[in-house]
């Protein structure tokens, strides 16, 4: 087998190298199966086959329920916000230029909530509750905006805005248990699930929003990876490489914090994904930015749907936030990545 | 000389200010609530208590051991960060940012559900193994690595450890059901229906933790000159270092103990403090000392207006106080970086 596959015409050329194309095949077919597992898995097993047969309409038994309306939406969702978030996450480490950063990490995910949380506390009577994804990710952008711009001080420094993030992402969440107790529509253990996120009750409207944006988005950031590549030489060689270096940063920001934030919107501030799915992606394929972004997205899928199918069956009949488990392993891959950057700060 | 006994003299006016300041905190928290109560009932309930009298119940059974616990452990936390920040000469430093209070309650709940441990004193030395645990980690990824004790790697590590037991304690709630309401209410830090019987157990090691404290300002200076010079002195550095570090553990695990979550107050103050007092950890000390009361007690006054007839819980107040403060000393602070 060649080492690189090439193409090359007019106006477009690329080369990969054959490995990368392998894994990222491997792992889009490990993504379709989670699509049939995800259904059949659970406290009644279910054969993948029937799984199969229900979801291209020639339904058999009396599952076509338990596949439709519950496993089968939650099985997407997952995949598809986890996805979302290995895509913001990777966005963010490549902007920044630090391995460490992830939008939970530096409060966008905790603007979102606090948007989120806000929305159903005081518009969810009056607004319809397709609105709350717009609420969201204007959520997560006013934060980031902000974020930004106290951060600056002739430029940006990694640093200070990691630590900076920090200090929000504290307020962000005191403003949101602030606003869980005003409310008395949600109760309390709700809006606690909401903190950490879970797949739990994701319907179709949720998959169909994220569907959307993830096709949309995820392409968008693949085609501005060429950008992400130069930027990681260095500001002034990517403006002499030709690259509109703010232009392009605001382009990949604007996707990072619409993916956050509608990832919130669908199924509440899962940590921890966005910031371990990069990483993993690095291992796997080079280290271009296009390969990642594909790379980092299905790795960020296969996550969160280990994690929810991990948190739905291990401790059946109760269903743990799947939250929970990306923090309970991502937190310690955090402290690892900063044992290995520790010369870095 | 003559100046020397003029900042003396400041200081000590200082002091009567914050006193005073203190005296008044803890008044409003006596005065202040859904019912008010006027200043002369107050002083009644204390001098001839009228059983019938709901007025005299209300601050017998609720606000005055609330502005005991507030005063106290709004003490205890801000020495604390007081001394973490002199410790890692570092001006992020505070029991929040370093995973305490995760680390603490972690183990506190891990005590309720599985060994059924009712006892306060039991549940106390839980929350100090939790929050002893939580900072040595913390305080050992923070210093190794070429550039030491850095702010960003100590606050790192502190946000990931917090995210790590508060995902841990967040997983055996969501598997034991029972309490979960309850616990939620300690999680986000209140000082609200908690009876004195919660502090006296832990008021004995708190307060040997505040005078020992004091009684260090001295080796405190000396430190603060740097470790070198410390040595060079004739300090033992690795003892006082330590006893620093076992007072640390003491006053904000038992403030974790009794309170909750409480955030930022040991962050804040002890800029406060400095500010006032300048480089002296004689007066550092027990100026953070009275500022943190007072903190705590106008914070929990404020909690009880601002969203009534509920009542928003003390946890929040102070982090959505101090959590832009936080980001106010990294902008200024770690500008260096």
């Amino acid at each position: 087998m060649k080492r690189h596959l090439g193409f090359r015409n007019r106006s477009f050329s690329f080369q990969v190298k054959s490995k990368t194309v392998l894994m990222i095949g491997l792992l889009a077919l490990l993504v379709v199966l989670a699509c049939i597992a995800g259904p059949s898995l659970g406290n009644k097993l279910l054969s993948p086959w029937e799984v199969v047969k229900t979801i291209i309409g020639h339904s058999t038994g009396g599952n076509e329920f338990i596949i439709m309306t519950s496993r089968l939406p939650r099985t997407l969702a997952s995949l598809l916000v986890g996805a979302a978030l290995g895509v913001a996450g990777l966005i963010l480490q490549g902007i920044v230029r630090n391995p460490l950063a992830a939008p939970d990490v530096i409060g966008v995910t905790g603007g979102a909530s606090v948007a989120a949380v806000a929305f159903l506390t005081f518009l969810a009577g009056s607004v319809s509750m397709e609105w709350m994804p717009v609420a969201a990710i204007a959520g997560a952008l006013i934060i980031s905006v902000f974020i930004y711009m106290l951060s600056w001080s002739n430029g940006i420094t990694p640093m200070r805005l990691i630590l900076i993030g920090i200090g929000m992402a504290a307020v962000m969440s005191a403003l949101t248990t602030f606003m869980i107790v005003l409310s008395s529509s949600v109760t309390a253990s709700q809006a606690y699930l909401w903190l950490t996120g879970s797949v739990y009750g994701a319907s179709w409207e949720d998959v169909m929003m994220m569907a959307l944006l993830v096709f949309l988005l995820i392409p968008l950031a693949f085609i501005f990876s060429r950008s992400l590549n130069a930027q990681q030489l260095g500001d002034e060689v990517a403006v002499g490489m030709g690259v509109q270096v703010q232009r392009d940063r605001f382009i990949l920001l604007a996707i990072c914090v619409i993916l956050t934030g509608s990832a919130v919107a669908a199924v509440g501030a899962i940590g921890f994904v966005g910031l371990i799915a990069p990483h993993i992606a690095r291992t796997l394929v080079s280290q271009t930015y296009g390969s990642l972004v594909i790379a980092s997205s299905l790795t960020g899928a296969l996550l969160l749907f280990t994690a929810d199918l991990t948190a739905r069956t291990i401790f059946y009949p109760v269903d743990i936030p799947a939250g929970v488990f990306t923090a309970g392993v991502g937190a310690p891959f955090f402290l690892y990545l900063l044992l290995k950057n520790r010369n870095q700060f | 000389m003559t100046q020397l006994s003029s900042i003396k003299n400041r200081q000590f006016l200082m002091l009567i200010v914050f006193i005073v300041l203190f005296s008044v905190a803890f008044l409003a928290s006596i005065v202040f609530g859904q019912t008010p109560i006027t200043f002369q009932e107050a002083l009644s309930s204390f001098v001839n208590y009228d059983e019938s009298s709901t007025e005299h119940i209300i601050i017998q059974a609720d606000r005055l051991p609330r502005a005991i616990i507030g005063s106290i452990i709004g003490a205890s936390l801000a020495v604390a960060g007081t001394l973490m920040q002199a410790l890692t000469k570092n001006p992020l430093a505070s029991p929040s940012v370093f995973g305490i209070n995760h680390g603490a309650i972690f183990f506190v709940v891990i005590g309720v559900l599985f060994f059924s441990v009712t006892s306060l004193i039991q549940l106390t030395a839980l929350a100090f193994v939790g929050a002893a645990i939580a900072a040595l980690i913390v305080y050992v990824l923070g210093a190794i690595g070429r550039n030491g004790l850095t702010p960003v790697k100590i606050v790192l590590a502190g946000a990931a450890i917090s995210a790590l037991f508060q995902s841990y304690t967040q997983a055996l709630l969501v598997l034991n059901e029972t309490g979960l309401q309850d616990v939620l209410f300690w999680l986000a830090g209140s000082i609200s229906g908690r009876t004195l019987d919660m502090l006296i157990p832990v008021l004995p090691f708190i307060g040997t933790a505040i005078v020992s404290a004091m009684l260090m300002g001295k080796s405190i200076n000396l430190l603060a000159t740097g470790d070198d010079i410390a040595k060079g002195m004739g300090q033992n550095v690795a003892i006082v270092k330590g006893l620093m570090g076992v007072i640390v553990v003491i006053l904000a695990g038992s403030s974790v103990a009794v309170v909750g979550a409480v955030g930022f107050i040991g962050l804040v103050i002890p800029h406060v403090a400095r500010f006032f007092a300048g480089n002296d950890y004689r007066w550092i000390i027990p100026f953070s000392g009275l500022l943190g009361a007072v903190l705590l007690l106008i914070s929990d006054v404020l909690a009880r207006f601002l969203i009534m007839p509920q009542e928003v819980p003390i946890g929040v107040m102070t982090a959505l106080v101090g959590g832009p403060f936080f980001v106010y000393i990294a902008r200024k602070g770690v500008s260096k970086l």
